[in-house]
């Protein structure tokens, strides 16, 4: 398997889904002769021409737009917006076409389309270039979202992505880009949607994440075991919808105690979700209440300081964890 | 004005209270000091003052109910005015304890409030058993009684370790845990001898507040203990000479003398009738000491109160009152939560010594063993004196060693020259 970064993992996978599918193209703004914000287009342009990878104007809605008419007709597009932070501006054409036509016209029009967004914090872009918005698209049913932690991950959920019939938010974590791992080359390789991955085992304590919030949470991990001989187990849901909330039961039935890790704010966050959705089904299997470590309840701070400040760290996990005990 | 009286809190760890009997009927003038009502709390019967006056409107409690801290019980008014509507209705803030007001002191100043932090209560539901989920489940599941767990998670909570331990624990008992479709028994197995059968007992209110209050000391209270001898023949025989011309009431115990000194030495040594915060140490002006009762039901430590200037006459007299009332269930509240010191003796049954858990949130504790003729070396000879042993044990937090063998020595020097205990 070779090694590569989450970038060229994503890269591969596109390139893949496009030899394999010739309905596959790809729409955003800056993804052609530029290759991408986060270069993760670079020399599709040249491999595939014009036709199928289509730089365009600064008009998210209207790109999502032509997205999602394309998939009406036939088409398996692939929108890629810069940042999250503008899909806010794509909301409507996301929110009250792509998630709802398929059942508004009952089943008879479906939107097999992949929309790509720059997700999370931690690289000084301040208050609005900054969000982790996987758990507002979750509040929506009708989407699917996906939110990979590592290169195999990506590659095989985001070729996943390109085979299912519905709207696909597919979200990206800036500070994983860079990210190293072995990546598996096989065209077939694909990664189910709503199958959590128990990155590591442990016996004391469940650590649930997803996308950046995964590596805080085995870094916490691999505190708590050298330095207090707590045993945690890691997982890493992968998909918020569909949710493989099985795996995270089983888990806290064997641990007792779960603490949630994400960057996004705690207040009306995932994290809640989770925590409402542990309760309801492992009440009688806690020992402790679920903990939530989320980010501050501020907009994102420009300084670094305080940027590191108003995002969960894997010492707050570790506290959060020791809190338990 | 309508007036509301309210449940009062008796003791930190009183969240809830029994309302046995009302002293003032509907109607009745009530004058601020009162007694209006009996209040049972777990640990004692204890009188009710009024703190307001007005006339008793409206009796919201009825007797033989319990309702929690801050609960509104009764309605003082004029004769004239409406009562308000009052039904049973919890109270919408968290109460604030209701404290006597501050009693001037001779140069005019106020005493020390209490610092704010201190006087919020705790929730109503304080009392409430502390357990996590998945405990109560394996409990249940393996019969084990939770009230009797003690938990070691966070705040006193009972974690599933906790009953695992008790199951442990339980294991050797064969018939109580063994499920009914046990598995085949393996073929060496040592029958577990009857002896070991055992039966799981309520716990008293009583008992329950002991646990609580012992395992708070000893998981929040650093402990160091200083035990000595105090040669007490001359005690004993000044004791002798003042009972002799004494009448019963006022007939003279060596607890009482024991009381004397710690009231005298207290004063000396303020740090010994102090308590910890993380604002800072608080040093109590009245010197309060409870003396520890072993009454059925259990153990309470009630205090005789404003000790600083009573002589040993009047602590003879007081300390009598006070066994005799602690036996009928007949406190007072602030005999009840007041103390600031403690006094522990267990002479009366020949122990030789006594180490005490400190009786939080105070500072220190003395125990007392029996007073005995023992060979003593006095002046290079052996002679035989009556030996009394006594123990501190001291929270660390708020004093070191060095301080507590001076206090202590005082308290010894104090019983060895009795005279100074006439004062």
């Amino acid at each position: 398997m070779p090694e590569m970064r989450m970038r060229d993992a994503l890269r591969e996978a596109l390139r893949e889904e496009m030899l394999r599918d010739e309905t596959v193209f790809l729409m955003g703004e800056d993804i052609g002769a530029y290759g991408g914000s986060y270069a993760v287009t670079k020399g599709l342009l040249e491999e595939f021409g014009e036709e199928r990878v289509k730089d365009t104007p600064i008009a998210e809605s209207g790109i999502v737009g032509v997205g999602i008419g394309a998939a009406m007709a036939g088409l398996r597009p692939m929108v890629e917006l810069m940042t999250i932070n503008f899909s806010f501006l794509a909301l409507d054409q996301i929110v009250n076409s792509a998630a709802k036509l398929y059942h508004m016209s009952n089943g008879q029009i479906n939107v097999p389309m992949v929309v790509r967004m720059a997700s999370g914090g931690g690289s000084q872009l301040a208050a609005t270039h900054s969000h982790s918005l996987e758990g507002l698209y979750a509040h929506f049913p009708g989407l699917k979202v996906v939110c990979p932690s590592s290169p195999a991950d990506a590659k095989g959920l985001l070729k996943r992505a390109f085979r299912d019939d519905n709207t696909v938010i597919f979200i990206e974590h800036t500070a994983n880009y860079g990210l190293k791992g072995d990546v598996p080359d096989d065209p077939d390789f694909l990664i189910e949607f709503g199958q959590a991955n128990v990155l590591r085992e442990g016996s004391d304590v469940t650590l649930v994440g997803y996308s950046g919030s995964v590596h805080q949470a085995t870094r916490a991990a691999v505190m708590l075991q050298e330095q207090e001989g707590i045993s945690a187990e890691v997982i890493d849901l992968r998909t918020l919808r569909p949710l493989d909330i099985d795996t995270v039961i089983r888990s806290v039935q064997k641990t007792n105690r779960a603490v949630i890790v994400e960057d996004d704010w705690k207040f009306g966050g995932f994290a809640g979700e989770l925590s409402a959705q542990i309760m309801e089904r492992a009440f009688d299997w806690l020992d402790a209440p679920v903990a939530r470590v989320c980010g501050k309840d501020v907009p994102m701070p420009y300084n670094r300081n305080l940027e590191f400040a108003a995002l969960p760290s894997e010492e707050d996990v570790v506290e959060a964890v020791l809190a338990m005990f | 004005m309508a007036i509301e009286v309210t449940m009062p809190q008796m003791g930190a760890d009183m969240t809830e209270g029994t309302l046995v009997r009302w002293m003032k009927q509907v109607g009745d003038q009530v004058t601020r000091g009162d007694i209006i009502a009996e209040i049972e709390t777990d640990k004692a019967t204890v009188e009710l003052e009024a703190f307001d006056s007005g006339v008793l409107r409206k009796h919201v409690v009825a007797e033989g109910e319990t309702v929690p801290v801050g609960e509104v019980i009764a309605i003082l008014g004029d004769a004239s005015e409406a009562v308000p509507d009052v039904d049973r209705m919890p109270p919408a803030v968290t109460p604030a304890r209701r404290v006597p007001e501050p009693v001037p002191t001779a140069n005019g100043t106020e005493p020390p409030r209490q610092p704010a932090a201190a006087a919020v209560t705790p929730p109503a539901n304080a009392g409430r058993l502390r357990i996590s989920p998945v405990a109560r489940r394996v409990a249940h599941e393996a019969g084990i009684d939770v009230t009797a767990l003690v938990g070691s998670g966070p705040d006193g909570r009972i974690l599933r370790r906790d009953v695992e331990a008790a199951a442990k624990g339980a294991a050797s008992e064969p018939a109580a845990v063994a499920p009914a479709a046990a598995a085949p028994a393996p073929a060496v197995r040592r029958a577990a001898p009857a002896a070991a059968a055992a039966t799981t007992e309520g716990l008293s209110k009583i008992r329950q507040a002991t646990a609580r209050r012992m395992t708070l000391s000893k998981q929040t209270q650093p402990h160091y203990y200083l035990t000595l001898d105090v040669d007490m023949t001359a005690a004993m025989e000044f004791r002798r000479a003042l009972n002799a011309s004494a009448s019963e009431a006022q007939h003279v115990s060596v607890n009482d003398m024991v009381v004397k000194a710690c009231a005298l030495a207290l004063q000396r040594h303020p740090k010994f009738n102090a308590e910890f915060s993380d604002q800072g140490l608080r040093l109590h002006e009245a010197i309060n000491i409870d003396i520890g009762i072993a009454l059925d039901e259990g153990l309470i430590a009630p205090a005789l109160l404003d000790l600083a200037h009573k002589t040993l006459g009047t602590i003879a007299v007081e300390s009598k009152d006070l066994v005799e009332r602690a036996k009928h269930g007949r406190l007072r509240a602030d005999e009840y939560s007041a103390g600031t010191f403690t006094i522990t003796n267990l002479g009366a049954y020949g122990v030789e010594s006594l180490i005490g858990i400190i009786n939080p949130p105070q500072a220190a504790i003395l125990g007392v063993g029996t007073v005995m003729a023992k060979p003593v070396v006095v002046g290079g000879e052996i002679a035989i004196r009556q030996v009394m042993k006594v123990a501190l044990s001291a929270d660390h937090r708020v004093s070191d060693g060095a301080e507590g063998a001076r206090f202590i020595k005082e308290i010894q020097g104090l019983l060895e020259n009795p005279v100074s205990l006439a004062l």
